[in-house]
């Protein structure tokens, strides 16, 4: 029952089920033998050779070299920017191209605290960046407010843009960073970690911000496929066996 | 800082200058303040500035604070810095809160003090504090169309609850 | 009074003046004679060899300057171009949103737009006991946070009428001479990389991350340290500590001849900060500048001396002071003061007294954690400090002291109960960045980027 929800958030090259990787085999002899028609042949090289093996490549490369751009608002920008020098050295990740301008950017690190004068200018620079786009929160202020429960800060930049990664911290050190930074990576290139979630076997409990949810309105799907999440029945017997 | 006799003399020296120009005078905990009267706030620093002897001539910090239940409201700070002796003083323009939508006015000093002009808008930002005659007089921090005056006493701090297990089920989402 | 030591030493800030100030460097009425001059600086700042000396070209010899005069004897038209150097910008030094008006290449007008990491910090204190207000007071001017919780801590002692023990003032003293060491080195780390002397910043930030392991083996954290406690400092460093600091004393000034070695005798760095951004002393008074800036510039206006606070009268150390108060004095005075930091906490640290290290009212101060178990009286005093916190009686006080960009004041209301009822930080960089029209006023728009450099604005401090 758990490998069944673990399979269901793995990438896309793992096959879904015993049969489904029986139907690989199959046609990886009938290639060698070839045998596999015209359509035959296209889908299974779409599936074994460009969704795997060119996707794992690009997101290797998007993974080992990104570009940050820097989004330095307080406190955490001091530790951001130590990040660049020597002794917690990001360029070792192949990061330390700090890119100001978001057109030419991967990945935004979101240091500090988001008051209220900011966050459309966070939002509009955000926007502007290019996919494939990934954000990490860092410190406390700018994932959940932070200390500052008033008037003029955002309580957390997830309430008006999505963000992949949050590292805690008041700052949060260098170190801290880099491990987020090394979750992103290991995101990217398509295993991301369960965190907590793997120990405590809660593994369909993420709470994803989906775009559509936001500005198209797809609250009522989102919603429907919560409360499938949470009270699901079994999946159905021909899904795999354990 | 001059001690409370000093600032006896300063204050009874103002009165015979502007007369009824300092309403009270404060030495405490080693600082000396004099609470003047709003409508003379720019004879009081001009003659503290230009006077030989006084020379107060460092505008070291203006700000604002809401004294809400007490009355006068608001008090307008000016630390006052003579370089030469290092001495301090505070003057403090006790203002009225008119009510109702209308908001206190006093004479901007920009012109004796240039360092006043981002305090001085920062204390309109906060406090709603008008200053005739201030070249420029917007909000500083906070957004421009924000509504509201954040540092007085009867705005509140703002933020939300705080979501933990016991009220979870209580406070809305961001999808509700 | 005006350091008198600088004045003994024979240092020619009044010649120096009087001699800039004759040359015609006057800003806004004079015009900037031209690109190339580089301009006569008698910056003596203390300790150094003699800089070399440059003639200043005569107002509008050279035709190629900016400035009004030469513009209209070409005949163009003063067509102005707003831009917007927003509030994301590799240079801003933070959030700090400025509108430009260009004829050309020239700043014709400048105007800094701020409010964009405003926090509320000021209103979030009137909502916290005494003692939980300074992990908020901290967080505003994020690199020399030691210095807000002296500013507020000394007020909040004012308020209450607490000396604090001797331990606890040399402590306070090195850990703030610490950080102002801390604050110049990001200075210079990000000037230099503004300016294009990108590898300024590597070596600068790796002496940055020895001062915060040097804060992390006294408190436990890089930043933020939350040390400074109402009534001295809230734990004695630990063993190992007085050495390390030594150590690091020991080493720091031959570090700053590495950084002064690449940038100071520079050709580029020279031509693009020699002359640029002066603005004479008494529009700075005006405007209520102090710090470095207005040392540079030939005040020799230093609060740790003027007023001296904590333990700075028991030190003795030197202000540098410049001349004209170009980019370059500036960058002169402030790697001074960190060699005189350097200076003041090797004799902190050998003066450094036995005793406690923060005051025995138990009414202000929380009692030792051994106490808790055998004496009742500390259970309860403990209980109400955590709780309820101290009250303090009515009253308010304005306590400033020397940061490293100039005066910090901060200004305590009580009314009486356990919370205080304003606090207000007359903060630095939000008084100095009123100076940068001044300083950006008819000069190329790159020299923008250096004057704001060289400001040092920390829009936290602005913006609170």
């Amino acid at each position: 029952m758990r490998r069944e929800k673990i399979r269901a958030l793995a990438p896309l090259e793992q096959p879904r089920s015993d049969q489904e990787l029986r139907v690989r085999q199959l046609r990886a002899r009938d290639l060698l033998r070839g045998d596999l028609e015209d359509e035959e042949l296209q889908k299974h090289v779409e599936e074994s050779v460009l969704a795997t093996r060119l996707e794992k490549a690009l997101n290797w490369g998007r993974a080992n070299a990104m570009f940050p751009a820097t989004f330095g608002l307080a406190c955490c920008a001091i530790e951001m920017m130590s990040i660049v020098s020597p002794r917690y050295d990001i360029a070792r990740f192949g990061a330390e191209a700090m890119r100001a301008s978001p057109r030419q950017a991967d990945f935004l690190i979101l240091s500090g605290r988001v008051s209220i004068k900011m966050a459309p200018v966070v939002r509009r620079l955000y926007d502007q960046m290019l996919e494939p786009k990934w954000v990490i929160s860092m410190g406390a202020c700018s994932s959940s407010g932070g200390m500052f429960a008033n008037y003029a800060v955002v309580q957390g930049a997830d309430k008006f843009m999505p963000v992949d990664i949050h590292v805690p911290g008041c700052p949060p050190r260098p170190e801290a960073l880099l491990y987020g930074f090394n979750k992103l990576q290991r995101m990217i290139l398509g295993h991301p970690d369960p965190g907590w979630r793997s120990r405590y076997n809660a593994a369909g409990t993420e709470e994803w911000a989906r775009e559509e949810a936001i500005t198209t309105g797809g609250v009522d799907e989102y919603r429907e496929a919560r409360r499938v999440a949470k009270g699901a029945p079994p999946p159905p017997p021909d899904a795999g066996a354990a | 800082m001059p001690d409370a006799p000093g600032l006896e003399l300063i204050a009874g020296e103002l009165n015979d200058a502007h007369p009824g120009s300092v309403l009270e005078t404060y030495h405490d905990r080693g600082q000396a303040c004099l609470i003047v009267d709003p409508g003379q706030v720019l004879a009081v620093l001009g003659w503290l500035r230009d006077t030989s002897g006084q020379e107060y001539w460092f505008l070291a910090s203006l700000h604002a604070a809401d004294y809400l239940p007490a009355e006068p409201r608001f008090g307008v700070h000016y630390e006052l810095l003579n370089m030469a002796r290092v001495e301090r003083l505070r003057v403090r323009a006790a203002l009225d809160d008119p009510g109702g939508d209308d908001l206190p006015e006093l004479d901007s000093c920009v012109d004796m003090f240039p360092t006043a002009e981002f305090q001085e808008r920062e204390a309109y930002d906060f406090f709603g504090i008008v200053f005739r005659g201030h070249p420029d007089l917007r909000r500083i921090l906070m957004p421009e169309e924000y509504v509201g005056w954040p540092q007085r006493r009867d705005f509140p701090v703002g933020g939300e609850p705080v979501i933990f297990t016991h009220n979870e089920r209580e406070v809305p989402r961001w999808y509700e | 009074m005006k350091t008198p030591e600088a004045q003994a030493e024979g240092k020619v800030f009044g010649a120096g003046a009087e001699e800039a100030a004759g040359s015609g460097v006057r800003h806004g009425t004079a015009p900037a004679p031209g690109r190339d001059r580089v301009a006569h600086t008698e910056a003596t700042v203390i300790g150094t060899s003699p800089i070399e000396r440059t003639t200043v070209a005569e107002p509008g010899s050279d035709p190629a300057a900016p400035g009004r005069e030469a513009e209209e004897a070409a005949g163009s038209g003063s067509e102005l171009m707003t831009i917007n150097l927003g509030p994301h910008h590799p240079a801003t030094h933070g959030v700090l949103r400025l509108l430009v008006s260009l004829e050309g290449e020239i700043v014709r007008d400048l105007k800094p737009i701020v409010g964009y990491v405003h926090t509320g910090i000021e209103k979030s204190c009137e909502d916290k006991s005494y003692w939980k207000v300074i992990p908020f007071v901290e967080r505003m001017d994020y690199v020399s946070y030691y210095f807000q919780m002296e500013a507020f801590c000394g007020a909040v002692e004012r308020l209450i009428g607490l000396e604090i023990p001797e331990r606890a003032k040399y402590l306070r003293v090195i850990h703030l001479e610490l950080n102002r060491i801390h604050s110049h080195l990001v200075w210079l780390g990000t000037s230099a990389l503004d300016v294009g002397a990108m590898s300024m910043f590597f070596y600068c930030f790796r002496e940055r991350d020895r001062v915060l392991d040097l804060f992390e083996m006294s408190s436990g954290q890089r930043m933020h340290t939350r040390y400074f406690q109402i009534g001295g400092v809230f734990e004695d460093i630990p063993v190992g500590f007085a050495e390390k600091v030594r150590a690091f004393c020991a080493e720091m000034p031959s570090r700053i001849d590495q950084y002064e070695a690449l940038l100071t005798r520079n050709e580029i760095f020279l031509r693009r900060t020699k002359g640029i951004g002066v603005v004479p002393r008494e529009r700075l008074l005006d405007l209520g500048v102090t710090g470095p800036l207005l040392r540079a510039a030939g005040e020799p206006w230093d609060l740790r001396k003027a007023e001296p606070y904590l333990s700075y009268a028991d030190h003795e150390f030197r202000i540098p002071v410049g001349t004209i108060g170009d980019g370059w004095d500036r960058y002169r005075v402030r790697v001074q003061e960190m060699r005189e930091s350097v200076r003041i906490i090797e004799q902190a640290l050998e003066g450094l007294p036995e005793g406690p290290w923060i005051a025995d009212d138990r009414k202000y101060v929380l009692p030792p954690r051994n106490e808790l178990s055998t004496s009742m009286e500390s259970l309860i005093h403990h209980f109400k400090l955590v709780t309820e916190g101290f009250r303090v009686a009515p009253g308010e006080v304005y306590n400033a002291i020397e940061g490293p960009r100039g005066e910090l004041g901060c200004f305590v209301v009580a009314d009486g109960s356990a919370k205080p009822a304003r606090v207000h930080f007359r903060d630095s960089s939000f008084v100095n960045l009123q100076v940068l029209r001044d300083m950006c006023m008819d000069e190329y728009v790159a020299d923008l980027i250096q004057n704001l450099a060289m400001l040092d604005p920390i829009l936290g401090g602005i913006d609170r």
